[in-house]
């Protein structure tokens, strides 16, 4: 049998045990949760910006959607990788999954993706709240569009943890890789749409930022659920979309397998 | 089967003396020094086979046998386990073997160890009926009755342990490195995870390298020792032997029905190493030991006597002291 077979009837076990655990570590869960609530407080900020005039196609309703949306696609996008690597490279315990047969970027996958059921808790609240303030207007009303909302959140959570997994590994090559993990969310922060609509850049900006692979990491899917795109540009950034998440993962294992050499094993 | 040649690894390690100079210093410029953690070590074992892997603190027992597991690249040399090269880190080689250590654990702390024991039949394949099987008979060996759907957290050290080694054993490997299995645990349930590896080395004829600093657990599992030393291999051999050419003396220990005089002990040759008044024990050079013991039947009033080789703390402290002097 192969070891991808054998992968794929391990993972219903690795998220079910996944699971287990985070509800294990649900009050912290719920705080780290709630930790994640700044669209909320962007969207107050804005709110009260645009009460007297609109900013460019933003009214208190754009900006309410926009941020609920947000909300939601960051809760179901969000990873704890780099964090949780540094610590068990630092302390060697790395080991205990080294000695598995299953590569870590698995193992590591399965336990950010098995939290998920647990933040749908707070992202289905969200959503009823977001119909109840912006009627159905407020989002996207193309049927296409909600079938391509998936693949772009999907994609955004493949590209942000491969990130984040790249990000982890240079903890093999440094004693601690976090201070660059900051650096990249400092970034994601201003260009992702995270703090404020990217249509609020200048055009130039924008036009710029298209380039890199922030907007993709948020911008896209939220856009994509708020119906701010066509069907032809939806299509077209997702496949960039997705040709950024399969880079990002390609070099963190081209990366991995360079830094597994480097690891000590301090401790583990 | 386990082939080792010339296996050495090396460690850069990152200096610097304590101070705030020092430290804006290395905030620069770092200092590193290389480490020589393991130098040339070469062995074998063979398949089924119990070893025990002996040295001082930092000797590179660890070391070795995380390179043994695929965890550490060699600097140099090779090693062959169970026909695979442990750095490729081959599927197939990691659901042959297993690595426990006494101070890191796999058990997820907040679940119970069954969930563990489940995660692990998923990850190395295991069919549910053999998983079942095996689970059985860990519960057994080990006595895990009633802990299996504890909280990991809320178990003892000593509880923890056992489950530690039925987490490992789920995939049945056929080679086990354990590295101080039995720190922390109290003599009960030291002795009960001595019988548990020896009876699971006698069932599936596994190959056990083991490390520890507890001399019970050495002369209860390891027939068969390997002595490091600030990183070399200085003796692959039989614990006695090793006993008997570091320590060729015995020790006589002596009782009797009245009080004797020291100067009739040091009549009879050796050091005297304890008297009292109805109890003595002499250390005697192993080829007079005879005369030692005939003499002390004959003119002293015994009532019992016990010869012993030296205790082998006393042994592997004297083998340790060798090497850092020769070292």
């Amino acid at each position: 049998m192969s070891n991808v077979s054998r992968t794929l009837r391990a993972m219903p076990t690795l998220l079910r045990v996944g699971f287990a655990s985070s509800l294990a570590y649900r009050s912290e869960f719920f705080v780290w949760i709630l930790a994640t609530n700044m669209p909320l407080v962007m969207l107050a900020l804005w709110s009260q910006v645009a009460r007297e005039a609109p900013i460019g196609n933003y009214g208190p309703k754009q900006f309410t959607a926009y941020f609920l949306v947000t909300l939601i696609v960051r809760q179901l996008t969000g990873s704890w990788v780099v964090w949780e690597m540094n610590a068990e490279i630092r302390q060697g315990t790395l080991s205990q999954r080294l000695l598995r047969p299953l590569h870590p970027i698995l193992s590591y996958a399965a336990d950010n993706l098995a939290a998920l059921p647990i933040r749908a808790i707070i992202v289905i609240p969200v959503a009823v709240l977001l119909l109840f303030l912006t009627g159905r207007g407020g989002v996207a009303n193309d049927p296409v569009l909600w079938l391509l909302a998936p693949l772009g959140v999907a994609g955004a959570w493949l590209m942000s943890f491969s990130v984040m997994f790249l990000v982890g590994t240079l903890g093999l090559f440094w004693e601690s890789s976090l201070a660059i993990w900051d650096l990249w969310f400092a970034c994601y922060a201003i260009f992702s749409g995270y703090l404020m609509p990217l249509g609020l850049m200048p055009v130039w900006l924008q036009a710029f930022l298209h380039m890199s692979p922030f907007p993709y990491l948020l911008s896209l899917p939220v856009e994509i659920c708020l119906g701010a795109v066509s069907r032809g540009v939806a299509a077209r950034s997702l496949s960039i979309q997705w040709a950024y998440a399969l880079a990002f993962l390609a070099c963190a294992l081209l990366l991995w397998r360079r830094g597994l050499v480097r690891f000590a094993a301090y401790g583990g | 089967m386990i082939r080792v040649r010339s296996l050495s690894k090396d460690y850069q390690v990152h200096e610097r003396p304590p101070g705030l100079f020092a430290a804006l210093k290395s905030t620069f410029r770092r200092e590193y020094k290389t480490l020589r953690a393991v130098l040339g070590v070469s062995f074998d074992i063979a398949d089924g086979e119990r070893v025990g892997f002996l040295g001082p603190n930092g000797a590179g027992k660890t070391t070795t046998l995380k390179m043994l597991a695929g965890l550490l690249q060699p600097s140099s040399g090779e090693a062959h386990v169970n026909g695979f090269v442990p750095q490729q880190r081959r599927a197939d080689f990691l659901r042959s073997i297993m690595l426990v250590t006494g101070q890191k654990q796999q058990l997820l702390w907040d679940l119970p160890p069954a969930e563990t024991f489940d995660l692990n039949r998923a990850i190395y394949d295991v069919p549910r009926v053999e998983y079942k099987q095996t689970l059985d008979e860990l519960v057994t060996l080990l006595r895990l009755e009633g802990l299996v759907n504890k909280p990991t957290r809320q178990l003892s050290l000593g509880e923890r342990m056992k489950c530690e080694l039925a987490a490992a054993l789920i995939h049945r490997p056929q080679v086990l490195f354990l590295d101080e299995p039995t720190i922390g645990l109290d003599v009960t349930m030291q002795a009960a995870v001595q019988r548990f590896i020896n009876e699971y080395n006698e069932r599936h004829k596994a190959t056990i390298l083991l490390t520890s600093h507890y001399m019970d657990d050495i002369v209860a599992i390891a027939p068969r020792v390997l002595v490091i030393n600030h990183g070399k291999l200085t003796y692959d051999g039989a614990l006695m032997d090793l006993a008997r050419r570091t320590r060729p003396d015995k020790y006589v220990s002596l009782y009797f029905d009245r009080a004797v005089a020291a100067t009739n002990l040091e009549a009879l040759g050796g050091r005297i190493v304890l008297h009292d008044s109805l109890h003595a024990v002499l250390q005697v050079d192993a080829t007079t030991m005879k005369a030692v013991v005939a003499g002390a039947l004959t003119n002293l009033p015994v009532i019992d006597l016990k010869v012993e080789d030296a205790p082998i703390e006393e042994v592997l402290a004297d083998v340790f002291a060798q090497g850092e002097s020769s070292g």
